[in-house]
């Protein structure tokens, strides 16, 4: 439903999107993830036609934004919530919303109901807003025009837990009813919960895409595997998986091994050790990917599957990415 | 032999890569959508114009001061017994109502980017020439709006004073002032509007807008009293002195229009048409 082809955006020698491409399905929730400044909200932007394309193209459902008649009735847009005049109140700008959409008034009280503003918080102007008031007012104007495509800029910043709960079930419910949902985030742990596929972005570039399990399996070979294991005995059971060449290190009430644990589970029960406790360490997994393709200074990568003890401290300058294994590009 | 086609029974196999750019894959179909009618944009420019707090106090603050005055000026006309028409009394409403309006119309644009709501107006409708257009719509329809109730409130005081002078009132309103009036409030307008499109910022372009009426005045006696020829240019390039035979309608040589033309090209079409380019090509944050 949005495909993005080689875009870039230059803004004199600084390269804000270097030659993005990517592409969102209906149905399904993209989460668009990089630091601040990787060029998220630039690549959005250009995607909404608020920002004029170096090079490439952005399309929604086939069309650039320009050729949408009425667009807002075919994507919802939130980019910045605090992008309202002060002196409104929250019903009189969704209600400005609705009368450029050619909507009727009794959208505007649905879409309050929707994001729980109640009438007197309607009634109050914008400058008097809690972020996250704001940012529950902004996605009821996304949510306006019944659009099939929703574009939205760290749509859970300023968020409660409870908000951001509420915002995971909304946006999952709208991709179940087969709405294409492209948001971004520099937050991996709200992504990750929310979205099935993921874009990484750094530096402009995207470093890697796909669902969640794709994208561990891709950079599987890079990593080494850890198991985190509790045991009645963690001295014995450390001593007994270092034997076999098992690097071991204490963590909280248990151990790190860097393993995986199936081998764990067997040494435990070849020296007859009770486990309380045995799972893979995969949480940390995509973090350290995130941090790993995004940062800018990248630590260098064994090649094989040598993972001696702490990583050495990262090299001076800034490495090449480890995928293309020559990359002469200038930094 | 194509099969008849019927609508596809599964959705293609949702393939885990990234999907190489699909063109025929789903797509919106625009048929069913309408664009936003002009009036609408107009409808909503207009709202805007009026809806928050510093436009709604700035309209009531210039109606005060327009009653007030208005009043004040039927009250010492009684007193004084002194002749008066409608047409005297809409006259003073339009003199202040025309210091005051163009600031709204500055305001109109310039709080898109102070408020930085442009981000949303142009999202809703991303051909910016036509919320333009609507902007400035709203300008003339303000303006119309301003000297009809310049004209109201003449007659109201006109009637006042019938009531207690009855033999100094008369009711004839001269219509070429009325349409005099109009013409240069329109043109302020427009310089509020050009100004504010070229500087983007509330302050600066209410400062710009008086500087410009007041600067060019200074200037060109200045030029003019140390070169004698600069006295033959000056009605070609000074937009104030051209636009004299518009108040009080009396244009009506060829060399005139010239002169409104080359000089109105000069300070309003130009800032106009920087500003106009401006937003059109800005990168809207």
């Amino acid at each position: 439903m949005i495909t993005v082809e080689g875009l870039t955006r230059t803004y004199g020698d600084f390269t804000a999107v270097d030659d993005v491409s990517f592409a969102c399905r209906p149905g399904r929730v993209t989460g668009f993830l990089g630091p601040n400044g990787a060029g998220k909200t630039t690549t959005m932007r250009i995607l909404v036609g608020l920002t004029p394309a170096t090079r490439g193209r952005a399309l929604i459902g086939g069309h650039t934004y320009h050729q949408l008649r009425n667009p807002a009735r075919h994507v919802g847009v939130l980019l910045d919530a605090g992008a309202q005049h002060g002196g409104r109140t929250g019903r009189e700008i969704l209600t400005l919303g609705a009368t450029a959409m050619g909507l009727p008034r009794s959208r505007v009280d649905e879409m309050l109901q929707l994001v729980s503003l109640t009438e007197t918080e309607a009634r109050r102007r914008l400058r008097h807003y809690s972020l996250g008031m704001k940012q529950r007012l902004g996605i009821a104007h996304a949510l306006l025009g019944e659009p099939q495509v929703l574009v939205l800029d760290e749509p859970a910043n300023g968020l409660d837990p409870a908000g951001i709960r509420w915002m995971r079930g909304l946006l999952k419910d709208y991709a179940d009813r087969g709405g294409t949902v492209l948001l971004s985030s520099h937050l991996l742990h709200e992504v990750e919960q929310i979205a099935d596929e993921m874009i990484l972005i750094g530096h402009g570039r995207v470093v890697a895409q796909g669902d969640k399990k794709t994208l561990m399996d891709s950079h599987r070979g890079t990593r080494a595997e850890t198991t985190h294991v509790i045991c009645l005995d963690n001295d014995r059971l450390a001593e007994v998986l270092r034997e076999r060449g098992v690097t071991v290190r204490p963590h909280g009430p248990g151990l790190a091994a860097e393993c995986a644990s199936v081998d764990v589970g067997r040494a435990a029960a070849e020296h007859q050790l009770v486990l309380t406790d045995l799972r893979a360490a995969d949480e940390g997994g995509l973090e350290d990917l995130f941090l790993e393709l995004t940062s800018a200074t990248q630590r260098e990568q064994p090649s094989a599957g040598g993972w001696a003890g702490p990583p050495a401290g990262p090299p001076p300058g800034f490495p090449p990415p480890p995928a293309p294994p020559t990359y002469g590009g200038p930094r | 032999m194509s099969h008849p086609a019927p609508p596809p029974p599964y959705q293609p196999p949702a393939s885990t890569a990234s999907p190489a750019a699909t063109p025929g894959g789903p797509g919106i179909d625009l048929r069913g959508t309408a664009s936003i009618p002009l009036a609408r944009l107009v409808q909503v420019e207009l709202r805007k114009a009026l809806d928050t707090l510093a436009s709604f106090w700035f309209v009531v603050g210039l109606a005060i001061i327009v009653v007030g005055t208005e009043v004040l000026l039927t009250i010492a006309i009684i007193v004084q017994e002194e002749p008066s028409t409608p047409g005297d009394y809409a006259s003073v409403a339009s003199f202040i109502t025309g210091i005051g309006l163009p600031v709204l119309a500055i305001m109109l644009v310039t709080t898109e980017w102070s408020q930085r709501t442009a981000m949303v107006t142009f999202t809703i409708e991303p051909r910016r020439e036509r919320v333009l257009l609507a902007k400035y719509a709203v300008c003339l329809v303000l303006t119309i709006a301003t000297v009809l109730l310049a004209l109201v409130l003449g007659f109201v005081c006109a009637g006042v004073c019938e009531l207690a002078l009855p033999d100094l009132t008369t009711w004839e309103v001269d219509w070429s002032v009325i349409a005099g009036f109009f013409i240069t409030q329109v043109l302020a307008m427009t310089l509020g509007f050009a100004l504010a499109c070229l500087l983007l910022n509330t302050p600066a372009a209410i400062v710009g807008f008086f500087v410009y009426r007041l600067l060019p005045l200074l200037v060109f006696s200045a030029i003019g009293g140390f070169f004698e020829w600069f006295q033959d240019v000056q009605p070609y390039i000074d937009f104030e002195v051209a636009k004299g035979p518009l108040y009080d309608l009396s244009l009506d040589s060829a060399e005139e229009l010239l002169q409104l033309l080359t000089s109105g090209l000069l300070w309003l079409g130009l800032p106009l048409g920087f500003g106009l380019w401006r937003i059109l090509r800005a990168e809207v944050k």
